[in-house]
């Protein structure tokens, strides 16, 4: 269905996600960015935000017959190069933290690492600027 | 020409993080002087209640960042009339000036005027 819906000239997406690892919005925002390259189309960036920064924790374990879907984000983001931004206040609220940033708050873990970048809002902005199509998943 | 964008916000103010993430986005686009509005719907519009008292709750109160809205350059502020209704809100007692009120059509002709749109 999203190869239909994405026939025609090539376009800029930026995606943004906003629900957590187990939702079903999460998995359908991996689907659509798969398909959208799978059909020419061009990323300008992955924006995960509120519940989404759990998509980018490589602490989430998943059942064995259930999909993995942080891996399956990490293998995708990295296999196509893609610029995969985690907000950094909603993921410090929610204890995802990079390396870095679990050293300048004494935490004991860290479970960002690349592809990953935390960093803020205004890489939000920046990829709607740029984009010619914003497309969110799990809002509210 | 700066693209434009839409924020609607649909969560009660001491539902969760969620809509003090939604303004956040806003208050961070008008920080960066982009064109952008603001639509509170359904449980959303009580985030303009008057009258709060979130201390009691033990939340933060949600009132300052709003009230912070022109200072960052956001004036594009809209209430949605039937979502206050439905939940006794009288539009013209909203803690938040210069709010345009509107009605469903009204509504569908905003969203098709921003080039981007967030529903939070």
């Amino acid at each position: 269905m999203a190869a239909v819906l994405l026939t025609g000239s090539v376009m800029k997406f930026a995606i943004a996600l906003f629900s957590a690892a187990h939702a079903p919005s999460s998995r359908r925002a991996l689907l659509f960015a798969q398909s959208a390259l799978a059909a020419g189309h061009e990323i300008v960036r992955l924006f995960f935000y509120q519940d989404g920064v759990y998509n980018a924790a490589n602490s989430v374990v998943t059942p064995q017959d259930e999909q993995d879907l942080p891996q399956q984000w990490r293998a995708f983001v990295s296999e196509h190069q893609l610029d995969g931004v985690v907000c950094i206040a909603a993921a410090l609220r929610r204890g995802v933290l990079n390396e870095e940033e679990a050293q300048r708050y004494q935490r004991s873990a860290a479970s960002v690492e690349a592809p990953w970048a935390l960093s803020g809002l205004g890489q939000l902005h920046d990829a709607i600027q740029d984009a010619d199509r914003l497309i969110c998943f799990g809002g509210a | 020409m700066a693209k434009s964008l839409l924020l609607i916000s649909r969560q009660a103010p001491w539902s969760g993080p969620g809509a003090r993430e939604a303004l956040d986005i806003v208050l961070a686009g008008g920080a960066f002087d982009l064109p952008i509005g603001l639509l509170f719907l359904d449980d959303g519009v009580f985030q303009l209640a008057a009258g709060q008292h979130a201390k009691v709750v033990q939340q933060k109160d949600l009132a300052a960042n709003l009230q912070a809205l022109p200072m960052f350059g956001v004036d594009e502020l809209f209430v949605c009339a039937d979502s206050a209704a439905e939940r006794g809100l009288a539009v013209d007692a909203l803690a938040l000036d210069d709010l345009k009120v509107l009605g469903a059509a009204d509504i569908a002709a905003l969203i098709d005027r921003y080039d981007q749109v967030i529903t939070l």
